[in-house]
């Protein structure tokens, strides 16, 4: 007994030396999204090149889509169009943006420069889809399966490395289960 | 010139950047007042993550505090209002995290410190109790040496 009570202070320095070891390298900025397993929440909203015409939930059914959130008021989303661009026009994936807070001629002026990897883009001036998704810093991405639930949120840029070890992966799986 | 320049350009700057930051919110009353207050202070802001979403001017939480405002004069009472953010944002948002399963060791911890730190008295306390205990315990011959060396020290001094 005396001598387990010797080893009991080691014991709890290791104890907690795994537990305080698991979190470093996590990055706290990046949270899951609270909606992962939920369906993608209802809109209405106007397309980006077609002010005419009104697009909801039933855009994201039927295959498995990126919803890639971006606007051109930020940098990052800049950073990553030329990935988005190779994974459109390379790799074939299904891309739907969503323009958020942003206006329709910058918005336009930029896919007219920068070239278009959106099957669609959702136009939403007001953040009020974004804010339903819970978007809190663009560039957001999800992975939408083909019942339009949502299976992933990525939060930074998307480029290789990410779509090749996270991206990919969660996709092959929502393909697989469905 | 210049420095009229640079007073205009100061006063205009400053005026943008308060601008920025006062939301003008009209409560029917002080009660009302405080609770957006009470609310807007327990959230925590998922983009400026050190700060709730009361003190925080990321644009993320200006359209929080927009939505608690308009949930309240709409009558949502305060559950419906946490649920309805923390159901789009996640438990991350909440600076009092529930009561579950997962959370449980969270708010246990400090129970269970105070549990442990009354175990580690009660053990010393005891231990020393019965130490005590076998030192007072002298045998009759003990106890007969100890008197004759207090007689002796009486008569010496």
């Amino acid at each position: 007994m005396k001598r387990f009570l010797l080893f009991l202070p080691l014991l709890v320095a290791i104890v907690l030396g795994i537990v305080l070891f698991a979190g470093i390298g996590k990055d706290p900025t990046k949270l899951e999204s609270a909606l992962v397993g939920k369906p993608v929440p209802e809109f209405s909203l106007r397309d980006l090149h077609n002010p005419e015409a009104t697009l909801d939930q039933s855009l994201l059914r039927g295959q498995v889509s990126l919803l890639n959130v971006w606007g051109t008021w930020c940098p990052a989303c800049k950073d990553e169009h030329g990935d988005l661009m190779w994974l459109a026009e390379e790799k074939g994936v299904n891309i739907i943006g969503l323009n958020y807070k942003d206006n329709r001629e910058d918005a336009l002026v930029w896919l007219d420069r920068l070239g278009d990897p959106y099957r669609t883009v959702i136009y939403d001036p007001q953040g009020t889809l974004g804010f339903d998704l819970g978007v809190y810093g663009a560039p957001e991405t999800f992975v939408i399966d083909a019942d339009g639930v949502v299976r992933y949120r990525h939060v930074g840029v998307v480029n290789e490395t990410v779509w090749e070890q996270t991206l990919l992966p969660v996709i092959n799986d929502v393909q697989g289960n469905g | 010139m210049v420095r009229m320049v640079c007073l205009v350009l100061v006063l205009l700057l400053s005026g943008g950047a308060a601008a920025d930051v006062a939301d003008v919110y009209d409560f029917s009353d002080r009660a009302q007042e405080q609770r957006y207050q009470n609310l807007t202070a327990e959230l925590r802001c998922p983009k400026c993550q050190n700060q709730n979403i009361a003190d925080s001017n990321a644009p993320i939480a200006k359209d929080m505090r927009n939505v608690v405002y308009q949930m309240m004069k709409d009558g949502a009472s305060n559950e419906e209002i946490v649920e309805s953010l923390v159901g789009r944002f996640g438990e991350f948002i909440r600076y009092k995290p529930e009561l579950d399963s997962r959370t449980f060791l969270l708010w246990a911890t400090p129970a269970i410190a105070v549990l442990g730190g009354l175990l580690v008295v009660a053990g010393v306390v005891i231990r020393s109790r019965r130490a005590g205990m076998e030192s007072q315990a002298l045998s009759a011959e003990e106890r007969s040496r100890v008197d004759e060396m207090l007689a002796n020290e009486d008569r010496s001094s």
